[in-house]
């Protein structure tokens, strides 16, 4: 039964759009299948190396602009990004990784900030290459039906999820799960440290990237305050993922789910909708202080608290 | 004419360091103790100039005796920062133990967040009459070869910081407390050992950096707008200046302010303007690659071969 579990799950997934969802509900579910896929993404790096990227939004902005800078200067179909992303963020990522990783714990996640703050920057400089601030718009939307991106995002976010299990259940699963308990017992075992680093970076920047890239085609319009944003981007990526559960399957997945509509619901809300930074910020103070491990991770925790909680009714 | 506008960028540029190093400074500490980054540092700077910006515009109290006020009121507030949301997360066991990084990262959007809601994101800005005067070398001698100013806001907002930053000195190298927590960066088991009371140590340093960061944010009003999102900017700028001096170090945040300032103002003369934040992080990853440990490093050799 656990075994058919994501298979589950994703059959549930692909008959959704057959329920008859309106087009501003199935909005938000492409949302949320494009942001677990982040996490995902981010949890194998994070989650499993202990690599704690605050810049995320590298690479998905990378992906992001190979899509659009292909429509913008060679006027192909921005399609032809979410392939070709993974080409470029795997080298951008290999370059990128080269600097980062001789960095450990929270230098290395600050070095990863400053690179996603570079990234932003420069795109904003760079008006022969980028279109600079005014942004790419993808003039000719392929469909208007959300559903065929419901497809799209959904193949991809099983893809990354199935290759993140399949890695972390690996022997490389493994050497990660080593570097993050312990580097230096890590490499003073014979595993090379920095090249699996590498890998689990160049692997994560990737997924990562066709994400970008697929959100520049659903989205239609991306300028570098949108998709190399560090507050919408990356810090909503790392919040995601502890939310739902670091290291663990499904957590980026629940915890897309929570954050989405939650972000959703609170905009809504009139009167707090300004403040749902503030709410977000006192989540994740919440979140860290009774369960560092997410809502996977400390399910048993949060049932027991729950539970506890009944006991006095 | 070069020679003048390089000397102009020099200027500006080393009047910018000498505050760049004294948020450096804040940070730099709370990192010596703490081990863990501050990534809310732009913020609390956002709410010390804040507290300036009101202050001026309520009761008219000028920016620079604002620094009388903001610092305690940021020293409060970074206490309880440090004893109601640090010292409990430093307990809970979880996988990633940067926890406490991100934990900042909340309180900083929490920060960011109240300033949008309470003051609109408007940019804004202190009319101090002394805004755009500045002094001019041909005033003083008058058959200078080359025409130089300087500006007085930026002067004395500099003059502020040093005289800030040799208090911080005297605290640091001559009081007991300053020792206790210089001992407490240094090893924190053999000063428990002696008897110094670690956990106020951390407390007091936490809110010894946010005073002086707010303090910086008051020397910066009368230069620089303000707006409720500013800070994230300025927490890499600490951040950058923390990694070229040297963890821990605050001669190497001063001399890392120091650099960084010239360096932004060089890049925004001969480069443009834009670019400006790219040249910071230029200097960054070459400081990583090059010189890991920062300047400090540099001194420390220095004084080992002697």
């Amino acid at each position: 039964m656990k075994k058919y579990f994501p298979l589950i799950v994703l059959a549930l997934l692909a008959i959704l759009p057959m329920i008859g969802l309106s087009s501003y509900m199935l909005h938000m579910i492409v949302l949320v299948i494009m942001w677990s896929a982040v996490g995902m993404a981010w949890n194998l790096l994070a989650g499993y190396c202990g690599q704690v990227s605050f810049g995320h939004a590298a690479y998905f902005g990378v992906g992001a602009y190979t899509s659009g800078i292909l429509y913008y200067q060679f006027k192909l179909s921005p399609w032809w990004g979410v392939p070709l992303s993974i080409v470029v963020v795997i080298i951008f990522s290999f370059l990128l990784g080269f600097i980062v990783l001789r960095l450990r714990g929270p230098f290395f996640g600050l070095a990863t900030l400053a690179m996603g703050e570079v990234m932003r920057v420069s795109a904003e400089n760079m008006n022969w290459l980028t279109g600079g601030n005014l942004g790419i718009l993808i003039q000719e939307r392929t469909w208007v039906n959300k559903t065929y991106y419901y497809y799209i995002i959904l193949a991809i976010a099983a893809a990354t999820f199935f290759i993140v299990k399949y890695l972390v259940e690996s022997k490389l699963g493994y050497y990660f799960v080593a570097i993050r308990e312990d580097q230096d017992a890590a490499e003073s075992l014979g595993i090379d440290t920095t090249w699996y680093k590498t890998i689990a970076l160049c692997i994560s920047g990737a997924l990562t990237g066709i994400a970008g890239a697929f959100y520049t085609n659903y989205m239609g319009y991306i300028d570098p305050h949108v998709v190399f944003a560090l507050h919408d981007v990356s810090i909503v990526t790392i919040m995601i993922v502890m939310v739902g559960g670091v290291a663990t399957f499904w957590g980026p997945f629940v915890g897309a789910i929570i954050m989405v509509f939650l972000a959703e619901l609170v905009r809504s809300i009139p009167g707090l909708g300004v403040a749902h930074q503030t709410f977000f910020g006192v989540l994740l103070i919440v979140i860290i202080i009774f369960l560092p491990n997410g809502i996977v991770g400390d399910f048993q925790k949060l049932k027991r608290l729950l539970k506890f909680g009944g006991a006095f009714k | 004419m070069v020679m003048e506008s390089f000397l102009q960028t020099l200027i500006a540029g080393l009047l910018l360091g000498g505050l760049y190093a004294l948020i450096g400074i804040g940070m730099t500490l709370i990192m010596g103790v703490m081990k863990i980054i501050n990534l809310a540092h732009g913020e609390l700077m956002m709410v010390g100039m804040y507290v300036a910006f009101w202050m001026f515009t309520l009761i008219g109290v000028d920016p620079y005796l604002s620094v009388f006020i903001a610092s305690p009121v940021l020293f409060f507030l970074g206490i309880f920062i440090q004893k109601y949301l640090i010292n409990p997360v430093l307990k809970v066991d979880s996988i990633l133990p940067e926890n406490q990084v991100i934990l900042t990262v909340g309180v900083g959007m929490v920060l960011a967040n109240l300033a949008t809601i309470f003051f609109k994101s408007d940019y804004r800005a202190t009319p101090v009459s002394y805004g755009t005067s500045a002094w001019y070398l041909s005033d003083y001698w008058k058959t200078a070869p080359i025409e130089l100013s300087l500006s007085v806001p930026w002067t004395v907002s500099f003059v502020f910081a040093v005289a800030i930053t040799l208090a911080l000195w005297f605290f640091l190298s001559k009081t007991d407390s300053g020792k206790s927590i210089r001992a407490t960066a240094q090893d924190l088991d053999a000063a428990l050992l002696m008897g110094v009371n670690v956990k106020l140590m951390r407390v007091v340093t936490f809110g010894l950096g946010s005073a002086l960061v707010g303090a910086a944010g008051c020397l910066f009003i009368p230069i620089y707008y303000l707006y409720p999102s500013l800070g994230g900017q300025f927490t890499l700028i600490a951040f950058v200046i923390t990694i070229l001096g040297g963890l821990g170090s605050t001669i190497g945040a001063i001399i890392g302010g120091l650099i960084l300032g010239i360096f932004e103002s060089m890049t925004a003369t001969y480069i443009g303007m834009g670019w400006a934040p790219v040249g910071r992080f230029l200097i960054f990853v070459a400081a990583l690659i090059f010189l890991p440990g920062g300047v400090a490093s540099l001194l420390k050799k220095k004084r080992v071969g002697k």
